[in-house]
């Protein structure tokens, strides 16, 4: 899957919770990747987030991150 | 099983609570007030001679032959237009009564044609069933005097004829035209005894504004006005109530049949959903189920350059199970998936999804909502708990407002379009917010009170707008807001929305929409009484569809619409299943009745009844498992019932993933476009060949009855659980019904449906369980099924397809009312005629500027792909916005669509294009290319032939 398309997608989410705090925000996204994404998606953009995460906004970034956390 | 007759009772039913009482030939009877004497007659079981009343239609009182003699009354009122009164003493046939009708009578037959014998209404025929009544037994007139028996027959309409020598000018087609179908393209024409009917000045039926709904053939109580299917094969022997396999109403219809073919589908009056209309879909565009190019043969081929093979059911159900057993082998357990249909039953995507949840051991499955109306599921489960419409269609009865958003009703769901301009004639206020002037903006006796013609992409902030001025106005239901919804969600909401780039003013520079204009909808909205939202793919096929859904609902919570009938929040679904196979858990990520599949409890009340462990993580969503095709991962795909590469957007893309995977399986009713890149095609049933159930867009629930034996040998049902059984599970369900107790079994909101329940109940609106055992019309009353109602802030987020140079116009597409999605179904049958080929809708400006006129090839061309089609020069497009539709695949006109989605369903961006047009000599590359490879990709070796 093309990590560029998995990247936009991540900061679409992102955007939708704008006006939400830093925490919010970030437990938001976190839960709609868990909810929706493929783990196939998941460990696709993981491995972008490791090879520096290019072009992902920083709330999406930081969701990743937690959910990853989380994961293990 | 014989005919079903229903009880025309001559007048619409009283609607008063309070009761009168009346005798009528020395019974009594009490029936509300404002009960017409006819009807109160025909409650008792007597039948008062008719032949301009009937009960779909207001009384006329123009036959003069349902005269009665009521006691302390001068004369011989008609019984039609006569209300009862209380202590009302009613005598309906006596000498003199008898004398009048004869003569009324003998008047009507001295015009009329004595060929009863050949005649195609002959024994369905009120005229001769009222002679007969009456006693005529001479006409005194003869035929010497002046007659319209020879009157020309117009034949134009591919469906029904009209024979004017046999019309005795009752108006009753007039009537339903205008009071049920609400087009007003007929009437009478000329006065006295040049009086006719006519379709329009001069005009014949196939060139006026009639739109083939069948009310007036319907109506006709002689064979005026005739289906052309009951001229061909004669009168129906049998018949069988069904639901309608095309839109989101889910009309009922009466299947009328001789032996196994069908004579006509005939609207049933006791539908909940239509109330005896239809539309020419339904109505009359069924041929495709007999059509030459139906395959009903299974068919096998090893690489889709190949031409297709004939094989047995066990050959094709076997090699798909090796096929999909050596996939998963080689790729692993997630590299297989389907997709369920929406015009399949409910039934058949829940054995879909079970197939995939239990049998493939993932949860790669998804539906078309996935295109169509994801978004509503999301948007309405985290604002209200439910991921449906708050309503039933009746509640249009009561709304004092109609906020139409993103929908064309009168072409995409044209009954209840008809109910809605019923309601409009009465005197409720109209808001259309669209790119295009629909049709519902200006029609006879209809007209909005506004038009919000905005720019495609700019929902999420015009609704924003209508909502900032409902706030800072103080225009709120404080005390619905107080008591229903969760006030810390609201407060930050409503600081949100009083911002000011939620002003008009502000917003008008987005949206091209007047600031005044969007202050004068919010007000009206808020202030006007009962207001009901009602939105469709304009909504929800947008980068922002979730938002937009979430927006609406806040904007209905804000002004205490819901909970009540004539208000709500109301999805127009478009495929007649949309809304079960949603239910029927078609999504990845959810189990029927909407439960996210990592939930432990549901889960394992699932795997204790299909005894096999379940995935709880999310499976991969359509274009997701496009994605993974191209990547190598994802293999295999059991398509039922859809044609992605026809209706999904960005065409290159699909085929890619397509063209990718080592087995596509296809089951449908034709080879479709999708089937051009399939490896198995398993034949397809159509809704008259099966039994099982449809959900239309007010969750309710109806039956679909099999009226003739499968032409491909098994419903679809019966071809899921062959393919099951052959990756070792254990599927024997003998019948649907079965099917359904398992969906109740565990659907907490299904609990109380079974086929018993719907055959006593006719219907059932979800959620049916112990406390709602009937069915519930109207939802979140009292409280909201998530608890509180649930304000969402919803920033405006531009989508990041923009015009620019080399694209500078807007395309936004969208169906037609002759045509149905993709066209499978009714491109193969006579509806052709009104939609042939899919135009492009373009602004006169537009047009100049590009030196393009009426009827003109152009090319349309955006940063996906280009094609081509011919020019519609309107002003009913708003300038820089174009317009087309999908349901030809010569156009193909998804090749221009992008894959740019709904930021939390991946719901394609349909409905906003950055595109281009210019004038154009022939097809594309493209389409030439396409249209060889589909002429390949057809073949179907002849047997013996590789001998």
């Amino acid at each position: 899957m093309s990590p560029d398309k998995l990247v936009y997608m991540a900061n679409q989410i992102g955007k939708f919770f704008a006006h939400k705090s830093d925490e919010e925000a970030i437990a938001g996204i976190a839960e709609h990747l868990k909810s929706f994404w493929e783990k196939r998606m998941l460990a696709e953009i993981y491995g972008y987030l490791d090879a520096g995460g290019k072009g992902l906004d920083d709330r999406p970034s930081r969701a990743l991150q937690q959910l990853r956390q989380a994961a293990e | 099983m014989g005919l079903i007759h229903e009880i025309d009772y001559g007048t619409k039913p009283g609607t008063a609570t309070r009761l009168v009482h009346v005798n009528i030939d020395g019974q009594s009877i009490a029936v509300p007030e404002g009960t017409s004497v006819m009807r109160a007659a025909m409650e008792l079981g007597t039948q008062i001679p008719k032949l301009c009343a009937t009960d779909m239609l207001d009384s006329f009182g123009s036959c003069r032959l349902c005269l009665v003699e009521i006691e302390g009354r001068a004369g011989t009122p008609a019984s039609c237009t006569t209300p009862v009164a209380e202590g009302m003493v009613v005598h309906t046939q006596n000498a003199k009564l008898a004398k009048l009708r004869r003569g009324v009578m003998e008047l009507y037959i001295s015009d009329h044609p004595l060929d009863c014998l050949t005649c195609s209404a002959n024994g369905d025929c009120e005229l001769q069933d009222a002679a007969g009544a009456v006693g005529l037994r001479e006409v005194r007139y003869g035929y010497d005097g002046e007659n319209h028996l020879d009157s020309v027959k117009d034949v134009s309409n591919p469906y029904f004829q009209f024979d004017p020598a046999k019309c005795i000018v009752c108006s009753r087609c007039v009537r339903a035209c205008e009071e049920v179908q609400g087009t007003f393209a007929l009437t009478i024409e000329g006065s006295g005894f040049n009086s006719k009917v006519s379709p329009g000045i001069g005009e014949s039926f196939f060139d006026s504004e009639c739109v083939s709904c069948g009310a007036c053939v319907q109506a006709c109580p002689t064979a005026t006005l005739m289906e052309k299917s009951v001229i061909e094969i004669g009168q129906p022997e049998h018949s069988q109530v069904t639901t309608c396999a095309y839109c989101g109403v889910g009309c009922t219809f009466k299947a009328e049949m001789r032996g196994e073919e069908v004579v006509r589908m005939v609207p049933y009056k006791d539908g909940k959903a239509n109330h005896g209309h239809s539309c020419v879909k339904g109505r009359f565009a069924w041929g495709y189920a007999t059509h030459k190019d139906r395959i009903t043969k299974p068919m096998i081929r090893a690489k889709i350059t190949d031409p297709w093979r004939e094989v047995s059911w066990d050959e094709a159900i076997a090699h798909t199970a090796a096929e999909f057993k050596r996939i998963q082998a080689k790729y692993g357990t997630d590299s297989i998936g389907g997709i369920t249909s929406s015009r399949c039953t409910n039934e058949e995507t829940f054995l879909v999804q079970k197939l995939v949840r239990a049998g493939f051991g993932n949860n790669n499955v998804d539906t078309c909502a996935r295109v169509c109306h994801s978004p509503t599921g999301y948007g309405l489960k985290n604002t209200f708990g439910t991921s449906a419409g708050t309503q039933d269609f009746d509640s249009v009865d009561q709304a004092d407002v109609i906020l139409v958003i993103g929908a064309n009703p009168t072409d995409g769901h044209p009954v209840f379009a008809s109910r809605m301009k019923k309601r409009l004639r009465e005197g409720a206020k109209l808001i259309v917010v669209d790119p295009r002037r629909i049709d519902l903006v200006r029609t006879p006796h209809v007209k909005a009170d506004y038009h919000l013609p905005l720019r495609p992409g700019t929902n999420v902030a015009v609704i924003n707008a209508l909502a900032h001025v409902i706030v800072s106005e103080g225009l709120v239901d404080e005390a619905f807001v107080r008591e229903r919804c969760d006030m810390a969600d609201f407060a930050e909401w409503a600081a949100f929305i009083t911002e000011e780039q939620n002003s008009p003013e502000a917003v008008s520079a987005l949206c091209g929409v007047p600031a005044d204009l969007i202050r004068k909808a919010a007000r009206l909205y808020a202030t006007g009484g009962n207001g009901a939202i009602y939105y469709g793919l304009g909504v929800t096929e947008h980068s922002q569809g979730s938002t937009t859904v979430i927006a609406i609902a806040n904007l209905a919570m804000a002004t205490g619409n819901i909970g009540r009938p004539g208000v709500g929040v109301n999805p127009l679904r478009g495929q007649n299943n949309v809304q079960g196979s949603c239910d029927m858990g078609s999504f990845p990520h959810e189990f029927s009745g909407y439960r996210h599949v990592s939930d432990d409890a549901t889960r394992q009340m699932f795997e204790a009844v299909w005894n096999v462990p379940l995935s709880g993580e999310p499976g991969l969503r359509i274009p997701n498992m496009l994605d993974a095709a191209v990547s190598g991962t994802f293999m295999g795909l059991y398509i039922q019932g859809e044609d992605i590469v026809q209706s999904d957007p960005d065409t290159k893309h699909i085929t890619a993933g397509l063209a990718a995977m080592e087995c596509v399986v296809v089951q449908d009713l034709f080879l479709n476009e999708t089937a051009n890149f399939a490896h198995v095609f398993l034949p397809g049933s159509t809704f008259l060949e099966k039994d099982g159930t449809f959900t239309n867009a007010e969750r309710r629930i109806q039956r679909v009855r099999k009226v003739m034996a499968p032409k491909n040998g098994y419903g679809d049902w019966e071809v899921t659980q062959l393919l099951a059984n052959a990756l070792g599970m254990h599927m024997h369900y003998a019948h649907p019904s079965e099917i359904m107790d398992e969906i109740a079994q565990l659907t907490p909101t299904f609990a109380g449906v079974s086929y018993a329940a719907l055959d006593r109940l006719g219907s059932i609106q979800w959620p049916c369980n112990e406390q709602m055992p009937e069915g519930t019309p109207t939802m979140h009353v009292g409280h909201f099924v998530i608890g509180k109602g649930k304000f969402i802030i919803t920033d405006y987020v531009a989508t990041d397809e923009r015009t620019g140079p080399r694209f500078p116009l807007l395309l936004t597409t969208g169906r037609i009312l002759s045509q149905y999605n993709v066209g499978a179904q009714t491109r193969r049958t006579e509806n052709k005629l009104w939609h042939e080929e899919d135009l492009l809708e373009i602004h006169p400006h537009d047009a100049e500027n590009r030196g393009i006129k009426n009827g003109d090839w152009v090319k349309l061309a955006s940063r996906a792909g280009e094609t081509t089609l011919r020019a519609k020069i309107t002003d009913r497009m708003a300038l820089g916005v174009v317009y087309t539709t999908f349901h030809h695949p010569e156009t193909q006109a998804n090749v221009i669509t992008t894959d740019f989605s709904d930021w939390a369903t991946n719901c394609p961006e349909y409905k906003v294009t950055a595109v281009q047009i210019s004038p154009s000599n022939g097809p594309t590359d493209w389409q030439v290319k396409y249209q060889h490879l589909s002429g390949q990709a057809r073949r179907i070796a002849v047997a013996g032939a590789a001998e």
